[in-house]
């Protein structure tokens, strides 16, 4: 006696939320049922290995038919044929669309493309998420970029538009999207140090600050390109560095104010042109697709690798930076002071933000 | 003209990418009613056209009206080729056709293809002016009213209801016309799809027009199957119950009545009883002559005076009954066989009804209080025929021939049991290859005749709730005479009022009446049944199936009763037994829903026999198995909640016990007895249904018993509308379609094999459904509807609607649960102090009955339960056999002169209305029906909506889908094909309602799911058949009135305010 053909199919559509997870998480059936049998479920409602099997089954054959429907998240709402409350058709988009930090460290940064999907084999290797999971990770993050490329209008409420996502989820995808479209290097050795959150903060600020977004909101793409003319007047910061006499005097500033209120004051003084001129650099360099791509590497090697290498705790690298932004107002010779706060405020909250262990 | 319909064409949304150049489409809209047909406009390049068409004016007969649907179809327009069709709507305007109903259709529907499935949705507005046509000769009956609904439906009230009415229609089937060869398997569906719609709304009409001729308004309990027939073409049939009904404009009108206290339902003399033909005053033996003409004796005489006829078709009577019809044959001996027998008897009825109605047939299940008086039995009754072709499709007399021969049978059956009517009355098929089976089932009773009489009107409501029928255990007395009784039986004297008789285990097919007092809580039971039979053709085959039936239908009894036995309860509700044939073997399934019976005595256990005595492991084995039976029987009692009132020996005692008469009784009966039987009533509540160790068959049979698992805790379930024992339902309800197929391992598979295989799986579905709710828990599995069908040789197809329903544990059913169970306390009590002197109704028989030969053994154990002996013997010959199997029905009615308690009338009160005042029906009556929610539609079989009430009835849903494939392992094999289709389906009811400004549909019921597979081929082919009634409800949260109660379900109390609970 073999089954033939076995389905259940309710007016309401059932969603067993584990096996959901499971099903995500791309577990084939026979793996999944036997987590389940593992999970004790067996025990506590005395079911049979045989009805799990059935049960899973069914599980998988709905969700496989929702995810077609889960690509374009406002069909599933306006679609006849599941009826699912919209509390759960919410946590089905959810959970779809929510991703792992090991995959997405993996991912963060690279084209999202046709080479990288042949790369997920390693990466499914790596994390030890199941390929199939990672698939399903990847196409999402490609499938959001594509519907909100060229698109106007701030991009996570275009994200939390087309793919009804938790605020919460809009800005981490978000984030993805504009890594994905600017390249930046995230998979250095020296950055995996850093979680995805550091970077979804540190993508935030700079959407908000340095995109076109941040000076015009009727342009296409203008929350996930940078905005190239901002990038080329930043070279006119290197005065700051190239400048002696201004760069002793910004100098002067920072450590007259900082005097005593810092515990590592004299390393500051003596890394201060170190410091300073790496920073200016970075700015300077970013005309330079290579070095924007490179952004996160150079705040790393520049700011704060050396000053964990000098052991400055968070509170006086927060001070640190407050009076070197501020500083620059009082320097009289420097003309570009809203580029330098454009520049700055947003390099300010990601360098606290990269700056631990 | 009289008639004029309106569409509009809105737009579309979602539509699939036709043209894939440019990953869009060039939509645009057909909208075609009878020969017309009109187009919209192309909206080019979208997948979301807005057409916002004109309003397409269609000027149609209202006969046309009835018969076709209006037909939309989207289309993609293509310059340089033919315009692909995307996929179609077929909307049935019926429900715009009654003042009352829905007055728009207005909405999103599915397009649906037959070979893709649902491609996206269009937005269209329906609207039908209707003129009025005063011409008497019409042909249309626009107006009445259609319910699915097996009860009185809410909101209405029944002035009168007149009776059955029935219709078919036949067809050439499209799919086996020549043209089929030559066109595309999409054409071949859709024509079969709208010839099918066409023939159904045809059908509609015809009904209706029956209805007007009878004077009535409506259809409740209609009941429309197919028939695939195949070469021979398609039938189309419908019954249904036709009915005056009233609208419910102030339920408060009505509840002075129902609620009046139960005090003040004072016991009335019997002879105030307006109904002579329920109250016979004595021991009941005038009651036979009254009501009915013939005796017992004639009846069972009938056999031989058919069997005079052409002998191939000797029409069995009973419901082994199996007539292997020959080609042309059948109808003249039917002819002949009315005249001699069925017709003459037709006559004697005292009834008026029953001189007005040819058949006395309800399908109702549930009825208004006091209408059922007594309940006699189940009657059942099958034919098998051969299918030949329809050759003139406008005289379709052939197929109405076998139903009336049928229905005949059906009859006289329920004469037979003292009773001139049928209620929860079904018609069903099965058919393979030529071979068709006929069957039909009901429940004989005898019935309140002043529903059934113009005239009546309105007086009868009132009234009805001062008779004195004793609410609670009447329709468990016997309807006929004790003294001849059509089939042996164990009688009583009801445990509940001690006046009248009753039999010892009650069947019926319909609900539970809502006044009954039932102990504890019920339970589904099954009995399931394989039987290999050999291929063979034509005549052959049938006579084969005619031979086997009885056997079949008496095993699955047997199995029903063990099953009964072993749940310690005393009646079966709502059963329905399922006969399906295929090419090698024959499949019975039976469901009913078990309960203790308070009226009823407390069934015996079950004795294990051995046939070796002397081998001691034998012995051993035997008393560890009656151990393990006595322990389930005491755990299912637990379980249940069976604890009936003790009642001591004393007062139980029989008047007339004398065991060894009985057995004569059977004998005599078994050739055909015209002697006045003597009736043993002797049996007390040890005594015991025994069965028989004598060979492994009978081992595997007890084992199968023992392995049918009770639902886990938190589930209970039934096949009936309403759980007994629960009825505080909380709003939350699931219902849901699952479908499996096995395939069997072998080709010489043994009968016992075959019926593990069919066992396991029945209980792995069950088991799966348990698990796949159990975040319901606790949750109440009602309706459980199994259809069983053997699509191929080895392939088993089992398909179960049902919903899920929760309650509240906790909540310890408030008001209506406690008053009903204190009153029902109150009511044993009362009763056995009432006693004066001690009644003596039981004796132990068993014991003092010699039985060591363990043949005369068995006869005693099957006639404690109804079954004639005779029947376990194998060695009976056919024809005295198929007789007595007429009466495996158990079941009595009452004589209703005699009053109960008034306490045991509180019950009724309480669970009807219970405390609400008429203040807050005053409140309520004007509900808005604001459907806020959008979008969510309801499904459910029950005819009610916990937690809610219906405020309208929109019309009927009865659609038909065909659904094919040709890449079957791209959509996911067999599973993902029938899965995907079966949920378009329920996508598609809910937009239909939707549209129809409903939230939900009741009564809903797949009836036909026929799935072909051809995986060699990587096909499939899928037909449904659903049907249900559109309705609008208001949740009682979201009505302005102090809820007082948590949602009482008084479904089945049909009758007006009793279901206006807040």
């Amino acid at each position: 006696m073999t089954s033939e053909l076995d389905i259940f199919v309710g007016n309401t559509t059932l969603i067993d939320e584990d096996v959901y997870r499971l099903w995500l998480d791309g577990y084939s059936v026979n793996d999944a049922v036997a987590l389940r049998v593992r999970s004790g479920i067996l025990e506590q409602t005395g079911a049979t290995a045989a009805v799990l099997q059935s049960d899973t089954m069914d599980h998988y054959r709905t969700f496989h038919m929702l995810e077609r429907l889960l690509h374009a998240p406002p069909k599933l709402l306006h679609q006849l044929i599941f009826q699912i409350p919209p509390s759960r058709q919410a946590l089905l988009i959810e959970r779809y669309y929510a991703f792992d930090e090991a995959f997405v460290r993996e991912v963060l940064g690279k084209k999202l493309s046709k080479g990288t999907k042949k790369d997920l084999d390693d990466i499914s290797t790596k994390t030890g998420i199941t390929l199939k999971s990672c698939r399903r990770q990847f196409d999402n993050f490609k499938r959001v970029f594509k519907v909100v490329e060229e698109m106007r209008g701030s991009l996570v409420d275009n994200i939390q538009q087309h793919f009804l996502l938790s605020d919460r989820l809009a800005r981490d995808y978000a984030a993805i999207v504009f890594f994905a479209n600017n390249r930046f290097e995230t998979g250095k050795k020296k950055l995996q140090y850093l979680s995805f959150g550091d970077f979804a903060f540190c993508a935030e600020l700079m959407i908000q600050n340095w995109t076109l977004g941040a000076v015009d909101s009727q342009v296409d793409d203008m929350d996930m390109d940078l905005d190239k003319e901002f990038l080329q007047d930043l070279k006119e910061l290197k005065v700051l560095v190239a400048d002696k006499d201004l760069l002793d005097l910004h100098k002067s500033l920072v450590c007259t104010a900082l005097r005593g209120k810092l515990g590592v004051f004299s390393e500051m003084e003596a890394n201060f042109k170190n410091l300073s001129r790496g920073l200016v650099n970075v700015a300077a360099k970013l005309t330079h697709n290579k070095d924007v791509r490179d952004l996160f590497v150079d705040l790393v090697e520049k700011f704060v690798e050396p000053c964990r290498s000098d052991h400055w705790p968070l509170k006086d690298v927060q001070l640190f930076l407050n009076q070197y932004s501020a500083s620059v107002h009082s320097l009289d010779g420097f003309r570009h002071q809203a580029l330098w706060d454009r520049y700055v405020g947003t390099l300010h909250g990601c360098l606290l933000r990269l700056y631990h262990d | 003209m009289p008639g004029k319909l309106k569409v509009k064409i809105v737009a579309g949304r979602h539509l699939p990418v036709m043209d894939r150049a440019s990953d869009l489409t060039d939509a645009f809209v057909e909208v075609k009613f009878g020969n017309t047909t009109f187009k919209t406009d192309v909206y080019l390049k979208s997948l979301n056209p807005q057409w916002n068409s004109e309003w397409f004016k269609f000027e149609v007969d209202d006969e046309d009206l009835q018969d076709e649907p209006l037909q939309i179809t989207v289309l993609d327009h293509d310059t340089y080729s033919a315009n692909d069709a995307i996929g179609k709507v077929y909307i049935d305007i019926d429900p715009l056709l009654y003042s009352e109903a829905a007055t728009v259709i207005s909405g999103w529907f599915p397009i649906y293809d037959t070979i893709h499935g649902i491609r996206g949705e269009i937005n269209v507005v329906v609207k039908v002016d209707l003129f009025n046509d005063l011409n008497r000769f019409r042909q249309s009956s626009c107006g009445v009213k259609f319910f699915c609904t097996t009860s009185i439906p809410k909101c209405y009230r029944a002035v009168i209801i007149h009776g059955f009415v029935e219709e078919l229609v036949v067809n050439e089937d499209p799919e086996y016309q020549w043209i089929d060869r030559i066109r595309t398997p999409r054409a071949s569906n859709e024509a079969r799809q709208r010839l099918i719609s066409l023939m159904s709304g045809e059908l509609q009409r015809k009904i209706g027009l029956k209805v007007l001729e009878m004077r009535g308004n409506a259809v409740v309990g209609y009941l429309q199957c197919f028939d695939l027939e195949g070469e021979s073409g398609l039938v189309v049939r419908a019954i249904g119950t036709v009915c005056t009904l009233d609208k419910l404009s102030s339920p408060a009108a009505h509840l002075p009545a129902c609620n009046s206290p139960s005090k003040e339902i004072k016991e009335i003399p019997f002879n105030e009883d307006p109904n002579p033909n329920t109250h016979s005053s004595g021991p009941s033996t005038p009651l036979k002559n009254q009501t009915y003409s013939f005796s017992p004796s004639k009846s069972y005489s009938r056999q031989s005076s058919s069997s005079d006829t052409d002998l191939s078709l000797t029409p069995k009577t009973g419901m082994g009954s199996g007539s292997a019809g020959k080609e042309g044959g059948p109808f003249k001996a039917l002819l002949r066989q009315q005249t001699q027998s069925a017709l003459e008897q037709r006559g004697g009825s005292p009834h008026r009804f029953c001189r007005r109605r040819e058949f006395p047939f309800f399908t109702l299940t549930a009825f208004p209080p006091g209408f059922l008086v007594h309940v006699g039995g189940v009657v059942s009754a099958r034919s098998v025929k051969l299918l030949d072709r329809i050759h003139n499709p406008d005289e379709p007399e052939t197929r109405d021939a076998w139903w009336a021969e049928i229905r005949q049978e059906i009859k006289s059956h329920a004469k037979a049991l003292g009773c001139h009517a049928v209620v929860g009355y079904s018609e069903s098929t099965s058919i393979c290859e030529e071979v068709c089976i006929l069957s039909a089932s009901g429940t004989a009773a005898v019935l309140n005749p002043r529903f059934l009489q113009d005239g009546t009107v309105e007086g009868c409501l009132e009234q009805r709730l001062e008779e004195n029928l004793p609410a609670g255990c009447g329709f468990c007395h016997i309807p006929y005479d004790e003294l001849n009784m059509p089939f042996p039986a164990h009688l009583t004297y009801c445990y509940n009022c001690r006046k009248q008789k009753v039999p010892d285990v009650l069947f019926t097919t319909i609900d539970l009446p809502v006044d009954a007092i039932v102990i504890g809580k019920g339970c589904l039971i099954q009995a399931r049944l394989c039987r290999l039979k050999k291929k063979a053709q034509a005549e052959a085959n049938a006579t084969a199936i005619s031979n086997l039936l009885p056997f079949m239908e008496y095993e699955v009894h047997t199995q029903l009763m063990n099953k009964l036995k072993l749940k310690g309860m005393n009646a079966l509700f709502g059963l329905r037994i399922q006969i399906t044939v295929g090419e090698n073997m024959l499949m019975g399934l039976a469901s009913a829903t078990g309960v203790y019976l308070a009226a009823l005595p407390t069934p015996g256990g079950i004795q294990i026999a051995g046939k070796t005595p002397n081998d001691g492991s034998y012995e051993q084995h035997i008393s560890h198995m009656q151990k393990k039976i006595n322990d389930t029987i005491a755990k299912n009692k637990e379980l249940y909640e069976i604890n009936p009132p003790e009642i001591s020996e004393e007062i139980i005692g029989s008047p007339i016990p004398e065991p060894r008469q009985r057995s004569r009784l059977l004998r005599s009966q078994s050739e055909s007895s015209d002697e006045v039987t003597e009736l043993d009533l002797s049996h007390g509540k040890k005594d015991a249904f025994v069965l028989e160790i004598d060979d492994t068959d009978a081992m595997e049979d007890v084992h199968s018993l023992l392995t049918d698992v009770p639902p886990p805790s938190g589930f209970y379930s039934c096949n009936t509308e309403i759980m007994p024992g629960i009825n505080n339902w909380t709003s939350e309800i699931q219902m849901f379609t699952s479908v499996r197929v096995i395939r069997l391992s072998s080709l010489n598979l043994t009968n016992q094999a075959l019926n593990k295989n069919f066992n396991d799986l029945c209980e792995n579905l069950l088991k799966s459904l348990y698990f796949k709710l159990r975040s319901m828990i606790p949750c109440c599995l009602c309706h459980v509807n199994f259809t069983v069908s053997l699509p191929e040789d080895e392939l088993i197809q089992v398909t179960v609607t049902a919903v899920a329903i929760t309650f509240d544990k906790n909540q310890a059913l408030q008001t209506t649960k406690t008053h009903a169970e204190k009153s029902l306390q109150r009511a044993s009590t009362d009763n056995e102090e009432l006693l004066q002197f001690p009644l003596e109704l039981c004796s132990d028989s068993l014991p003092s009955h010699p039985f060591p030969p363990s043949k005369e053994h068995l006869e005693s154990a099957s006639a404690n339960s109804g079954i004639p002996a005779a029947q376990r013997a194998t060695s009976v010959d056919y024809s005295s056999f198929a007789d007595r199997c007429s009466s495996w029905i158990e079941l009595i009615k009452l004589k209703a002169q005699t009053i109960r308690r008034g306490s045991i009338k509180t019950t009724v009160t309480v669970e009807k209305a219970s405390p609400v005042g008429e203040g807050t029906f005053r409140n309520r009556s004007a509900p808005p029906c604001t459907n806020s929610t959008v979008g969510v539609v309801k499904m459910t079989p029950l005819s009610f909506i916990p937690g809610a009430k219906i405020t309208k009835y929109l019309g009927i849903i009865n659609m038909f889908f065909i659904r094919e494939t040709t890449s079957l392992r791209e959509e996911g094999g067999v599973s993902g094909f029938l899965h995907a289709f079966i949920a378009e389906v329920f996508a598609m009811v809910r937009a239909h309602v939707a549209a129809l400004g409903g939230n939900a549909v009741v009564s809903y019921i797949m009836k036909q799911c026929v799935f072909m597979e051809n995986p060699n081929k990587n096909q499939a082919q899928c037909l449904i058949n659903v049907s249900g009634d559109a309705v609008i409800f208001v949740r009682e949260s979201e009505l302005e009135v102090v809820s007082t109660q948590q949602s009482a379900p008084s479904c089945q109390s049909s009758c007006t305010g009793g279901e206006v609970t807040t």
